[in-house]
């Protein structure tokens, strides 16, 4: 059961990568990246990741998406115009490339890893809301702290660069 | 089909995902296309985290990947922003037409 909700939802982000890479439409692309960060969602909660998988949605399918749709809408973006031509040789030979290169990605990850148990969901627990903040405000306070600065500067330079007259 | 999942199979799916996004990220030539593609980038290094974070049972992988995501809603922002500003003074979205810097 595992091991077929895996295959699903990769089967799912893997078509919706290519979906990503191959559409002109910006927003179909915008789209096709949605179905990638759901289906990555369910494979963190099967990894045990409960508050990343709500974070992954929340903050990336809900918060970054939307930002991105809205300035696709915004600025009314169309297909992309085909300013050069690219050889149908060098295309059909990238891709080629590009399959090769992770197939060989994939055999060494295969090979160079050590035979462990697979993964059983439910495993592990460590990663409830819980359990993550308390590691986040004892351990990892300072970086915390200075990520709030971190996004504070994002807010100031967003506010800076979308003014009337830059 | 084994009953249960192999990690490697996890790690894999993110090297292909990660793949797809190097690859988008070269040969799209629309910003917004190309910008989708690095959040891509950065979805599939947050699989590596999670992964590794079951194999170790450790909460730490999430911490990280919790930042990564944090580092990721900053940079959508002020580069959207970027991208809204580059629109206003270029009217055009094709990198192929805003290379005024190359040279």
């Amino acid at each position: 059961m595992t091991a077929l909700i895996f295959l699903i939802f990769a089967a799912i982000a893997v078509f919706c990568g290519i979906s990503l890479v191959a559409q002109t439409h910006p927003i179909a692309s915008a789209l096709s990246l949605i179905g990638v960060m759901g289906s990555l969602a369910i494979i963190y909660l099967q990894l045990g990741g409960e508050f990343i998988a709500m974070a992954q949605m929340i903050v990336y399918a809900g918060a970054i998406m939307v930002l991105f749709v809205f300035v696709i809408m915004l600025l009314n973006a169309g297909a992309e115009a085909t300013t050069r031509q690219i050889p149908i040789l060098s295309r059909y030979l990238g891709m080629l490339l590009l399959v090769v290169f992770l197939g060989l990605i994939s055999f060494i990850i295969q090979a160079m890893l050590p035979k462990t148990e697979g993964v059983v969901f439910g495993a592990f627990q460590g990663g409830t809301a819980a359990a993550i903040g308390r590691k986040l405000f004892t351990v990892y306070l300072l970086p915390f702290e200075v990520t709030s600065v971190l996004i504070l500067i994002a807010i100031l330079g967003a506010i800076v660069l979308a003014r009337r007259e830059v | 089909m084994p009953a249960t999942v192999p990690i490697s199979w996890y790690l894999i799916l993110s090297a292909i995902l990660f793949g797809l996004g190097v690859a988008g990220f070269i040969y799209r030539r629309n910003i917004i296309t190309v910008f989708m593609s690095i959040e891509l980038m950065l979805n599939a290094v947050n699989l590596t985290f999670i992964t590794f974070s079951y194999t170790l049972k450790k909460v730490d992988g999430h911490i990280f990947s919790f930042f990564v995501m944090v580092v990721a809603a900053a940079e959508a922002a002020v580069g959207l922003a970027i991208i809204l500003t580059v629109f206003k003074n270029r009217q055009t979205l094709m990198i192929d037409d805003i290379s005024s810097m190359k040279y």
